[in-house]
């Protein structure tokens, strides 16, 4: 045994490396003086790209570990890769930030690492009670980070609603855990799979405990109607904690989401269909349609990011399909990428034009930005053409890709709405462009490298991978879930 | 080599044509390149120039001479080609140069005169060394005099049409330029620059018709060599006599362009724009000539079609007329000389038109002789009676003289001359001899070559003989009043007073001009065993370079009546006369004796019977009120203001106006913009759900729950 031992361990040795990181950061943090926490930040940064060249030198090779409970194959890597790249934009976002608002705290950057270690687990959990364990892993740093900026009391709200409404939600997904478990005898997929394909299980318990997993991990990456908690948390929460909680979370719940349903549940995909296909339209017609309702950016984001939640989910509905499924993990996976790129531009621009005590957040503060600030205004642009989905953005070819997949699947109904519902989202993306460059302002910007860089280098990749998509495309196609 | 019966032995030169071509083109290149730096920079910077442009022009001459001399030994000639230039289909246009001593004999007259030319256009531009302080301008002129004799020497060598018309087109671009040389000057100070598109225009018209010609040539024989085309001929005529007649009419109208025939001469008086030494070459000796060689060279067509021989015939002889009539009314000694050059081109072409090929060539290559002669000479005139007038403004004792016409002193009016026969003493013995050759008056050239015409013309065109015999009795009686105008009595204006004699680089090519219009006619003498120029003419066009005839009536009739014409000029310009009529106070005084007997006729005569008056008034006024009705009326009026602003542009913006209003906005905008309210009313009111309160959202939370927990089990 200690040979498999020292192979999970192996296993796992991105998520063991950035946690110790993570625990000494937090010791060293100790010793940085308060006004030279931009080191923490760096470390921080240091730590994830180590992490990334431990992915990096592994890639290619699948392996699972603790007797199945975590399977490291392409899915996972690529998973990684996507949150550890969110994660150094998280922090190129939040440093400036945190310091002008006066909230720069060390242990931001250690619960920002421990959250990513978390949300990492989270793709390679092939076990529910690891999927669970990661759950929480993630959940937990993000509920402090959402509150981190204590004094203000929307953003203790903020962390308190996201607490409340996220313990709530994890009760349905162990209560779904165990229903599995009852149906199954085992919450390890692997076996589960077995228990399935010998006709072992009791589908009447099977079922319910997958529609309960469905909602605790949908509130995480917050589709309709467990989507609630996300205006109030995005607003209230520091926006860089809220621009990496938009990636980082949707990805990790999409990642068990997937793993889970694609290996586990096909047998009862005839009737998960029709939920997920209602889910998904529910949250596709809700999160665009509020969104133009909403003055604050932080708010139209966060109904944005529900809007989105529902394109991916849409992707998941053919799930049992075994010709379609390898198509839903590639286009979902595609689509997380380019809504990560997408939403760090964007993100980025935000918080150039925040200012203390939650000032600049309005849309009509963004009036004349194109006239003040024109690469910052065309930034703001492709990431808002993105979301909206008008080539040559990324957001185009993500949504080609999963409307492609739902059509392969024969949903067509479903894809007419996400077609409908982001013609209905051009309303308040454009509204934003037309905001920037027809109306007279004098927004103020805040100018500062990091938030620049993030904010250039996501929109040109946003369009320049749109043109050159397919080693992405690739990748994504690659990255299929392995069971054993 | 004229003198010598031919033999066919001898040296051959003949692959050296293409240098004819050749030199001239690297002459131009030298002085585009260096020549103006040369200026700049050399004190003898214009000697180099001219004296570049004239060895190339007297390279292309030797050459023209061992072609000439090759020609002796091998009479046949030869066609030297040289590139392939067109081929598509059927289609086959080669550079190829036509040996032969037609085309020899016109390479002679081009670059021999030419030459001479040359060499005096460096003495006489030598006012424009420095026009304005830019030497450019007289190294523009020797290269475009060096472009004139290559394009000359492709009209004239070329075994095809297309390769003459290149020629052709190239001779008139150099006319055009070099008539507008001076495009500054001239009245209201683009006078020059107008007469260079008249001439431009004119001939354009002219071109009309070659073009024509050339696209019937290939339409009927398929091919555009003179060769194949003269062997085909004769079938032609029998099998598609119409489609020869319009080639020939067609050509015809082609020469009257370039040549100055009835009715499209009217350029060629106009253009003593030019530099003189332009005048002497293109516009005396050479290019006009090049119409009399078109008809020459398609001799073999135009026996074909004795219609289209009777036209030419007759628009040369009333054009020989026509003009030489004029001529006795103008005051400006170029314009003079200009329209004897359009009557003794009618001559020519009446000559060539009756079949009297040889005649005709003979009298072109005389013509060159001694009309360069007389314009060159005329040019020596003109300086000196400029040198004169530069010498009287710039003495104060003399400048009282000029009483206030000081600044439009006009040095080419006669009126302005006179005694400058003691001033200017070369210059008037050679202007002596080209009057004499031209009026006919033997044993100078002009006499044999016009006899000759005269002698054919009296044998079966009895009419045209009429015609051609009262422009000689013009002639001389013009060359008269001229040669007493200029060089007799005493002189009228100061600047006459106190004329000087041009240089050496100016007369001496005078000198050997008159030596030629002297002798001229020694090549082609009409008494048996000395018809040279006929024989040699004879191996290209065969049976029809007949030698002429001494008809001795013919003879003593024409110069009989040319020394009548003499006298009777004698009677009305002679010295005495004239001052006495310069006497009579100005006011009272007519402009010419001439006027006191045949007033109204003088006047006709004085505005060239107002053909350029009629020609404005029936077809350049009324084609100016064509074009702006065209213009004003049609395009901008009727298609710009109201087909296309109206019509199209209104019917357009209405129908857009149709849709934008009542489709777009009071349709799909007010229905998009009915769905965005109702959308925004809708966001409002679900918005409402989004109390705050983490009850209400754990309830939804729940509320799904139960619904997907109840459809999950209750299916």
């Amino acid at each position: 045994m200690p040979n498999d031992l020292w192979l999970s361990i192996g296993a796992i040795l991105p998520i063991i490396v950035l946690a110790v990181w993570a625990c000494l950061l937090l010791l060293v943090d100790l010793f940085i003086p308060a006004q030279r926490k931009g080191w923490t930040a760096s470390l921080a940064a240091v730590g994830l790209l180590i992490t990334l060249a431990v992915i990096l030198s592994r890639l290619g090779q699948s392996q699972s570990g603790f007797g199945g409970m975590v399977m490291v194959d392409n899915f996972a890597n690529f998973l990684s890769i996507l949150l550890l790249a969110s994660g150094l934009a998280a922090i190129a976002l939040s440093h400036d930030y945190l310091q002008r608002t006066g909230i720069e705290r060390g242990e931001y950057y250690v619960l920002l690492l421990f959250s990513i270690s978390g949300m990492m687990l989270m793709g390679m959990a092939s076990d529910l009670i690891m999927v669970f364990l990661a759950l929480e892993l993630l959940s937990i740093p993000l509920y402090v980070l959402a509150g981190i900026a204590v004094p203000r009391l929307n953003s203790e709200e903020a962390a308190i609603k996201y607490f409340l409404l996220g313990a709530f939600a994890s009760g349905f997904l162990v209560y779904g855990t165990a229903l599995v478990y009852g149906a199954s005898g085992s919450t390890s997929i692997a076996k589960i799979v077995q228990v399935i394909q010998a006709g072992q299980h009791n589908l009447t318990l099977l079922l319910a405990g997958a529609g309960l997993i469905l909602v605790g991990l949908g509130f995480k990456v917050a589709v309709a109607p467990f989507h609630m908690w996300t205006p109030d948390v995005y607003q209230g929460a520091p926006s860089s904690v809220t621009a990496f909680m938009a990636v980082g979370a949707k990805a990790a719940g999409f990642a068990a989401l997937l793993r889970i349903f694609v290996l586990a549940f096909p047998v009862v995909s005839l009737d998960m269909t029709p939920v997920l296909w209602s889910v998904a339209a529910l949250t596709m017609i809700l999160g665009n349609f509020v969104a133009i309702a909403q003055k604050n950016i932080k708010r139209l984001l966060a109904y944005s990011s529900i809007a989105h939640a529902g394109y991916i989910l849409m992707a998941l509905t053919p799930y049992g399909q075994s010709n379609v499924s390898a198509d839903s993990v590639a286009s979902a996976l595609f689509y997380l990428v380019a809504y990560a790129l997408t939403n760090f531009a964007a993100w980025a621009v935000v918080i150039a034009l925040e200012q203390a005590d939650e000032r600049g957040l309005e849309l009509s503060d963004y009036a004349g930005l194109g006239r003040k600030q024109p690469a910052l205004a065309a930034a703001m642009t492709v990431a808002m053409l993105s979301f909206t989905g008008v080539p040559p953005t990324l957001g185009f070819v993500g949504k080609f890709f999963l409307f492609r997949t739902v059509i392969e699947g024969g949903f067509i109904g479903l894809a007419l709405i996400g077609v409908l519902t982001s013609l209905v989202s051009a309303y308040y993306y454009l509204r934003v462009v037309v905001i920037m460059y027809m109306q007279e302002g004098e927004p103020v910007v805040r100018r500062d490298g990091w938030l620049y860089a993030t904010a250039f280098v996501s929109s040109i990749g946003v369009v320049a991978l749109s043109i050159f998509a397919g080693p992405l495309i690739a990748l994504a196609s690659r990255a299929i879930l392995n069971l054993f | 080599m004229f003198f010598e019966e031919a033999v066919s032995s001898g040296p051959q030169f003949f692959n050296l044509v293409p240098w004819i071509v050749f030199f001239p083109v690297i002459g131009l290149l030298f002085n585009i390149f260096f020549g103006g730096r040369i200026l700049e920079r050399s004190r003898a910077g214009e000697k180099i120039v001219g004296g570049v442009a004239s060895l190339a022009a007297g390279l292309s001459f030797l050459v023209s001479v061992l072609l000439a001399i090759s020609l002796n030994g091998h009479p046949e000639g030869m066609v030297v080609p040289l590139a392939d230039w067109i081929n598509i289909g059927e289609l086959n246009i080669r550079w190829a140069f036509q040996v032969d001593t037609l085309s020899v004999t016109m390479m002679l007259v081009v670059s021999g005169v030419g030459t001479l030319i040359h060499i005096y256009a460096i003495g006489y531009m030598h006012e424009d060394v420095r026009h304005n302080g830019d030497p450019g301008r007289f190294r523009r002129f020797f290269v475009f005099m060096n472009l004139f004799i290559a394009a000359m020497m492709i009209l004239v060598s070329g075994d095809n049409y297309m390769m003459l018309f290149v020629g052709w087109e190239g001779v008139g671009l150099c006319s055009y330029l070099l008539i507008g040389f001076w495009y500054e000057k001239g009245k209201d100070g683009i006078g020059n620059a107008l007469a260079a598109k008249k001439a431009m225009v004119t001939n354009r018209i002219g071109d009309f018709g070659f073009l024509l010609a050339a696209f019937t040539i290939f339409w009927t024989f398929g091919t555009f060599k003179f060769h194949a085309i003269f062997e085909k001929a004769p079938e032609v005529a029998v099998a598609n006599p119409g489609a020869l007649l319009f080639i020939t009419i067609c050509l015809l109208i082609g020469v009257t362009g370039k040549s100055a025939q009835l009715p499209l001469y009217v350029w060629l008086p106009d253009a003593m724009a030019g530099p003189t030494p332009v005048s002497a070459l293109i516009h005396a000796a050479t290019m006009v000539t090049a119409g009399v060689y078109l008809v020459a060279r398609s001799a073999e067509i135009y026996v074909l079609v004795p219609t289209a021989q009777f036209w030419v015939t007759l628009v040369g002889s009333v054009t020989a007329l026509f003009a030489a009539t004029i001529a006795v009314g103008q005051f400006d000694i170029k314009k003079v000389l200009a329209y004897s050059t359009i009557s003794q081109l009618g001559f020519m072409v009446a000559a060539v038109g009756m079949g009297a090929f040889v005649a005709g060539m003979f009298h072109l290559v005389t013509h060159a002789f001694f009309k360069a002669l007389l314009f060159l000479s005329s040019g020596s005139v003109i300086q000196g009676l400029e040198r004169g007038h530069h010498h009287v403004e710039h003495d104060p004792k003399l400048k009282k003289q000029l009483k206030g016409h000081a600044h439009d002193f006009d040095p080419q009016d006669m009126r302005n001359m006179g005694g400058l026969r003691e001033r200017m003493k070369i210059t008037y013995w050679v202007y002596l001899i080209g009057a004499i050759a031209l009026a006919g008056i033997p044993p100078l050239a002009g006499f044999w070559s016009k006899d000759e015409i005269l002698a054919d013309a009296s044998k079966e065109f009895s009419w045209a003989y009429t015609l051609l015999t009262l422009a000689a009795i013009f002639t001389a009686f013009y060359m008269t009043r001229q040669i007493l105008m200029v060089f007799f009595g005493k002189a009228r204006t100061p600047a006459a007073e106190h004329a000087e004699e041009s240089p050496l680089v100016v007369t001496a090519p005078l000198m050997i001009l008159a030596v030629l219009s002297f002798f001229g006619g020694l090549i082609n003498l009409p008494f048996d065993g000395f018809h040279q120029f006929a024989h040699w003419l004879e191996h290209t066009l065969g049976e029809y370079a007949h030698p002429g005839e001494f008809i001795l009536v013919v003879a003593l009739l024409s110069t009989g009546l040319a020394l009548v014409s003499l006298a009777l000029g004698w009677w009305l310009y002679n010295p005495r006369r004239y001052e006495e009529f310069w006497a009579i106070p100005a006011a009272r005084r007519p402009d010419d004796p001439l006027r006191s007997y045949i007033g109204p006729i003088y006047e006709a005569l004085k505005n060239k019977y107002w053909v350029d008056e009629l020609y404005w008034a029936v077809f350049l006024n009324p084609y100016i009120d064509l074009s702006r009705f065209l213009a004003d009326v049609i395009d901008w009026r009727f298609w710009h203001d109201w087909f296309h602003d109206r019509v199209i542009m209104g019917g357009y913006n209405l129908l857009t106006r149709l849709l934008a209003i009542r489709i777009d906005l009071g349709g799909i905008d007010a229905a998009a913009n009915g769905l965005a309210v109702l959308t925004q009313r809708v966001a409002e009111r679900l918005r409402q759900v989004q109390t705050g309160y983490v009850r209400n959202y754990a309830l939804s939370i729940f509320v799904g729950v139960v619904i997907i927990l109840g459809y999950l089990l209750l299916r």
